[in-house]
């Protein structure tokens, strides 16, 4: 009993492959999702803001979550929930387990991964101190709060200034806590422009940028945090650390996408993005294993989440076999550029005519990158070694993931082509 | 009237109480915590030393060397985390070297098996990772890796199997001396016992002192640590030590059992017994100190950063002793005190023969335990376990693989867990990457239902560590 295309993990990412590998003609497509229902994060996710690319309306998480997951009614594509995938493997054999079925070694044509991204801990930050009860990851206490129904704290401060912690600010203050203050390590927030206005600024909510949390104070619950201001080398600066009394600290301090079933396969990794390399299919380096959403890079969006995960999907289900020879333009990462994704294009695969909302396919590649710091008049240059693209883009901040489309001819006569940033 | 009453659930007092437990006598054994393994046995190195560092002829020696092999065998026999991963103490200048070939000798006279100082080369050979600077290292195959609190654990349960009775908190408030014993005053009653051990490990000094004025002093003496992710797991193979000094046995970085990397101890004296916060300043130095063993270390791979107290004393060896009729002290037990730990009970058991009790042993004895940790299992046993029980075939910790199974055996254990770190202490629940982010929610819930207690009421470790503040719909003060 084999299957086209079996997904690893029912989250939007996960939700969208199946659909397109649905639609692109696979037969038996079945998604894996370890939680006890479908849709990931968004499920938590209980404010707006959701599907104004995908679906052109502003949804919930988990309003998107259901749209996400309507798509596959009446489609005969099989989910099992509760079900944790345990290995996957360059045959493409997937073992997973659930109290149901028990253990279930599953045979796929061509697989994707849609794990999607956990957080970064206080471990991974390095905070010192007492270790109490009481410092949550912002995404934790969301779950908590959003899906389990408990509150987390009475007075609650914030480490970090990305999305979760912005919107994590915003629901404490709803759910009749008090937060003193969002610390962020940055000169600049790591959020959404419209998330500080909403989540911060309309709750008086004061954020302290170049600021950081260098110790919990607590034995058995948080006392309080020693925040510190830091300088431009993003160290404490000496001198300048205040106790902020609190019984509750939030870290909202970055997201890694989770990969330890594609390292347990020997998928190759892109250490910049913590995710597999990619095609431009989303294609990883084991062929008829194709990633995509949070588990490739850390998105700011679901929609853009989704639509990759429709190209991932629909690659899965045409995969037949890969030519390791087949001509490959690399993409590479130049000045003021993080990463890329995908890493490597092979232009004559670059599909036109795929209709997602709000991405332009048409023989077209579409190249998602951030870049290292802000820019006041930016303009991005993309050189594939004869010619230079220049768009000018103005204001550009890292907080925002950033795409271009590059076209197929422009990716004929060359290896390599390099993106990167400069001030005008 | 108790045979005995044992003071302090650490490793030392568990291990008494699996010792005593083997003996027909009324046993019972408390803590001022909220479960056993509760202090200096949740956060230390987790290694069992062969027995080179000691000073020959010390009770320290006899009792590390004899400890560990114990622990080996009791590791077997109780489904306890252990391997036999090896030890280097390496030297990077003359003076190391002076220090290496030292601690050979003691090892020859402590009577450690198969020691031998290898070259530098030699060393690089078996662990490649290693320092090009390292001249010579002291290669000790008997040194080993165990799970501390999982061995705490494992003795307690196994003694509560055989009629101990343990009873957690509750804290000593006073002891005297009565007609044939001691009454022990504690804040959940009164015990009257024939023979009291006080294994309260940062606190012996303290309830010795309820008693007679002491003539030690507990020195606590904090070591913080890095706890690295899987990734760095197989950095090295072995346990590679720094030569020691006066601060302790050097900063060493070492494989866990549990197939993470774990660099440190810091060695810094506190003026308080439970003061286990980290601080950057020292962590930075711990960091660059071990970098000096394995030069490119990725501290990105951080998980966890904590900190334990050692229960140091103000006198060279290990207090073990009869300090009046049928008070024992076990105390002053720094490191090799893990290593030592069974063989410090069985010196128990001698001390209290010789002291005229003539224990029996019982008729049935349990020595076997056994644990499911579906992580371990093949595909087949893995096929089988969920067909028999299907909350094997749900994972409730991603990160390490822990079933829902496996935390409902540990309810069902003779001291079941009623703390989200108990949890972790007995299944491992939470130890991963994610450090607890996905599980935690889930295992407050199973906690509370088990317990039939409020989410409200449900803690991450000890009293006072509340998680959640208020449940929707309900009111809260």
């Amino acid at each position: 009993m084999k299957y086209d295309v079996i997904v690893v993990g029912g989250g939007p990412a996960g939700l969208f492959s199946a659909a397109a590998a649905k639609g692109a003609g696979a037969q038996r497509v079945l998604v894996l999702e370890r939680d006890k229902v479908t849709g990931g994060i968004l499920n938590q996710c209980i404010h707006s803001g959701f599907g104004l690319h995908m679906f052109k309306e502003e949804l919930t998480g988990p309003e998107y979550a259901e749209r996400a997951l309507e798509m596959l009614t009446n489609t005969g594509i099989e989910i099992k929930t509760d079900t944790m995938v345990l290995s996957i493997s360059g045959e493409r054999i997937v073992t997973a387990i659930n109290p149901k079925d028990g253990y279930m070694e599953l045979e796929a044509n061509a697989i994707v991964l849609c794990m999607g991204c956990r957080e970064r801990t206080a471990g991974a930050i390095g905070l010192a101190g007492d270790r109490p009860a009481g410092v949550f990851t912002a995404g934790a206490a969301q779950r908590l709060i959003n899906v389990d129904g408990y509150m987390v704290g009475r007075k609650v401060c914030i480490l970090g200034s990305g999305d979760i912690g912005l919107i994590m600010a915003r629901r404490i203050a709803l759910e009749g806590g008090i937060v003193p203050a969002v610390f962020e390590l940055m000169p600049y927030s790591g959020g959404l422009k419209r998330n500080i206005a909403q989540c911060l600024d309309d709750y008086g909510i004061p954020l302290y940028l170049s600021h950081t949390v260098t110790a919990v104070k607590g034995r058995e619950r948080v006392e309080g945090i020693w925040v510190s201001e830091v300088g431009p080398d993003l160290k404490p600066i000496p001198g300048t650390e205040k106790l902020w009394e609190c019984d509750t600290l939030l870290l909202s301090v970055g997201l890694i996408p989770e990969n330890e079933l594609s390292r347990d396969a020997n998928i190759e990794m892109d250490p910049r993005t913590a995710g597999p390399l990619v095609f431009e299919n989303r294609e990883t380096g084991i062929p008829g294993i194709f990633a995509a959403g949070n588990v490739v890079h850390v998105h700011d969006l679901v929609d853009f989440a989704s639509a990759e995960a429709l190209i991932a999907g629909r690659a899965a289900a045409l995969f037949t076999s890969s030519d390791a020879s087949e001509k490959t333009v690399a993409v590479q990462a130049g000045e003021g550029v993080s990463y890329t994704v995908p890493q490597k294009i092979r232009p004559a695969r670059i599909e036109g005519a795929v209709n997602i909302p709000g991405v332009d396919m048409d023989k077209k590649c579409d190249i998602f990158f951030r870049i290292r710091s802000r820019y006041d008049n930016a303009v991005i240059e993309i050189d594939n070694g004869t010619e230079v693209m220049q768009l000018p883009r103005g204001h550009m901040t890292p907080g925002e993931m950033e795409r271009v489309s590059v076209a197929q001819n422009f990716l004929q006569n060359t290896d390599g082509i390099t993106i990167k940033v400069v001030e005008k | 009237m108790l045979d005995v009453l044992i003071i302090g659930c650490g490793i030392v007092g568990t291990a008494a109480a699996h010792a005593l437990s083997r003996y027909d006598l009324k046993v019972t054994a408390i803590d001022r915590l909220n479960d056993i393994a509760g202090e200096t046995t949740r956060a230390n190195s987790g290694l069992i030393h062969a027995g080179y560092d000691p000073e020959p002829g010390t009770l320290m020696a006899r009792l590390n060397v004899r400890g560990s092999e114990l622990t080996r065998q009791l590791c077997a026999k109780l489904d306890i985390p252990y391997k036999q991963n090896g030890a280097f103490v390496i030297a990077f200048d003359e003076g190391d070297k002076k220090v290496v070939e030292k601690l050979y000798q003691f090892g020859l006279e402590n009577k450690v098996p198969d020691i031998e100082i290898i070259s530098g080369e030699k060393a690089r050979e078996l662990e490649p990772r290693l320092s090009g600077e390292v001249i010579c290292a002291l290669n000790v195959p008997g040194a080993a890796i165990i799970s501390p609190w999982e061995f705490a654990v494992a003795l307690a349960e196994t003694a509560a199997r055989n009629g101990v009775t343990f009873k957690l908190g509750a804290e000593v408030t006073g002891i005297k001396a009565i007609d044939g014993g001691y009454s022990v005053a504690t804040t959940q009653g009164e015990y009257k016992a024939k023979a009291v051990v006080n294994a309260a490990g940062l606190y012996a000094a303290q309830v010795h002192g309820f008693l007679q004025k002491p003539d030690f002093k507990i020195i606590p003496s904090r070591g913080q640590y890095y706890l690295l992710d899987k990734s760095a797991g197989n950095t090295v193979k072995r346990t590679i030590f720094q030569c020691p000094n006066e601060l302790g046995k050097g900063i060493m970085i070492s494989p866990t059992v549990h197939g993470n990397l774990l660099v440190g101890p810091s060695s810094e004296n506190v003026d308080c017994p439970g003061d286990a916060a980290t601080n950057a300043q020292t962590l930075a130095h711990v960091w660059k100190t071990a970098a000096k063993s394995i030069p490119g270390l990725n501290m990105r791979e951080n998980i966890r950063n904590f900190a334990g107290v050692r229960a140091n004393a103000d006198v060279d060896d290990f207090i073990i002793r009869e300090a009046a009729k049928g008070f024992f002290d076990l105390a002053g037990i720094k490191s090799p005190g893990l290593s030592a730990a069974p063989a410090i009970a069985e010196e128990l058991v001698r001390l209290m023969q010789a002291s005229g009790n003539a224990l029996a042993e019982k008729a049935a004895f349990t020595d076997r335990r056994e644990v499911v940790r579906f992580r371990y299992l093949d595909a087949e046993a893995r096929a089988k376990i969920i067909a028999e029980n299907p909350a094997y075939g749900r994972i409730v910790c991603r990160c390490e693989s822990i079933t829902e199974g496996e935390i409902l055996d540990a309810f069902d254990s003779p001291i079941p867990p009623t703390t989200v770190d108990g949890i972790k202490r007995r299944c491992h629940a939470g130890m991963g990457r994610c450090q607890g982010g996905f599980c935690s929610p889930r295992i407050i819930d199973l906690i509370a239902k088990r317990h039939n207690i409020a989410p409200l009421d449900v803690l991450k470790d000890r009293e006072g560590s509340y998680i959640v503040t208020g449940i929707k719909g309900v009111e809260t003060p």
